[in-house]
């Protein structure tokens, strides 16, 4: 196979990961909704985790998207 | 492949270029526009605290409220994950908080500081692996510095949970890799988030040119990347403050182990 073309296929491979982030992502959201909507009354005092266990889990999918970045352009 | 595409290339964002060139002791410390920026962030960083602190009203202004704000925010997050002793670290985690914080703002600005030095656009200092991972260090010696210093080498029961002993020498390892491998994750999310973000925004932003240059279809159709674009800048703005938070979170969160190494 040509190298050009091996880069292209691993980087869209690489990119399946994102796919697990954005699972995990829908997780976080739609659980905090369900929270709020259950305890309106608590939910912006749980906002700062819903934002950080946004940020650690689209950490995680970034890094697939990086390691398509190295495929494509390292 | 990367140059073929010259204006467009994603990559060339990243680029260092020199500015004046310096070596001490045949090592290269030439004053780049990563050494720019970073100044720039210090110093901007800087001017606004102290500017706005200038008054010390007791019932604050605009800009006094904002530098508050920031202090609080930070010193709420130590008081709660490293309780009011831990305030002794405020310092550190706000330095860092700032730092990150104003690094990746400035790096969102399209400028090229209005054409005053010669650089052709916003660099942003933490989209390189080096300087996040050399901040991640920074991190990293402190808590094992703390902690054998308050613990001596009680600080190593960090990496004995409290499980029954046949399960030791499974879980001791694990307990060690998972600590040598946070600075990576610490320094690689940070790094990662800068990066990808920046690529997608450029991205988009060359598809305008290129569907531009498809004539009144292709220019008709340039609606939509822009207004992504608009909207990946708006996410951007929100990922630069999560990532500065998260860094400083996280900060804590390990400085806590050394505190209290054992769970």
């Amino acid at each position: 196979m040509e190298v050009e073309a091996a880069r292209f296929i691993g980087a869209g491979i690489a990119c399946l990961g994102m796919g697990g982030a954005g699972i995990g992502l829908g997780l976080i959201f739609g659980n905090y909704l369900a929270g709020a909507l259950r305890n309106p009354s608590a939910a912006p005092g749980q906002f700062t985790n819903l934002l950080l266990g946004f940020a650690l889990t689209e950490a995680l999918g970034i890094f697939s998207l990086v390691i398509a970045f190295l495929a494509l352009y390292g | 492949m990367a140059s073929e595409q010259g204006g467009l290339d994603p990559i060339h964002q990243f680029e260092i270029k020199t500015l004046f060139p310096m070596e001490f002791f045949g090592i290269d410390a030439s004053f780049t526009n990563s050494t720019l920026y970073m100044v720039l962030a210090v110093g901007l960083s800087a001017a606004f605290l102290i500017f706005s602190m200038r008054g010390r009203a007791l019932v604050p202004g605009r800009w006094q409220s904002v530098a508050e704000m920031m202090y609080e925010f930070i010193a709420n997050l130590v008081r709660q994950i490293l309780g009011s002793e831990g305030m002794k670290f405020f310092p550190l985690v706000f330095t860092l908080f700032i730092f990150v914080l104003f690094c990746n703002v400035i790096g969102l600005l399209p400028t090229d500081l209005f054409g005053i030095i010669p650089v052709p656009h916003a660099f942003t200092v933490t989209s390189h692996i080096i300087i996040t991972f050399a901040l991640a260090m920074l991190v990293m010696t402190v808590v094992v510095g703390y902690g054998f210093f308050k613990h001596g080498f009680g600080f190593l029961k960090l990496f004995i949970p409290d499980v029954p002993v046949v399960l030791l020498p499974i879980l001791v390892p694990i307990e060690v890799i998972s600590f040598l491998s946070r600075p990576i994750s610490l320094s690689l999310r940070l790094f990662a988030n800068m990066l990808a973000g920046h690529v997608a925004m450029k991205v988009f932003a060359g598809f305008i040119i290129s569907l531009g240059s498809l004539g009144t279809l292709g220019v008709l159709a340039t609606v939509m990347p822009f207004a992504i674009g608009v909207a990946l800048t708006a996410l951007e703005f929100l990922v630069a403050f999560l990532q500065a938070f998260v860094f400083a979170t996280l900060t804590c969160i390990y400085l806590r182990d050394a505190m209290h190494p054992s769970h």
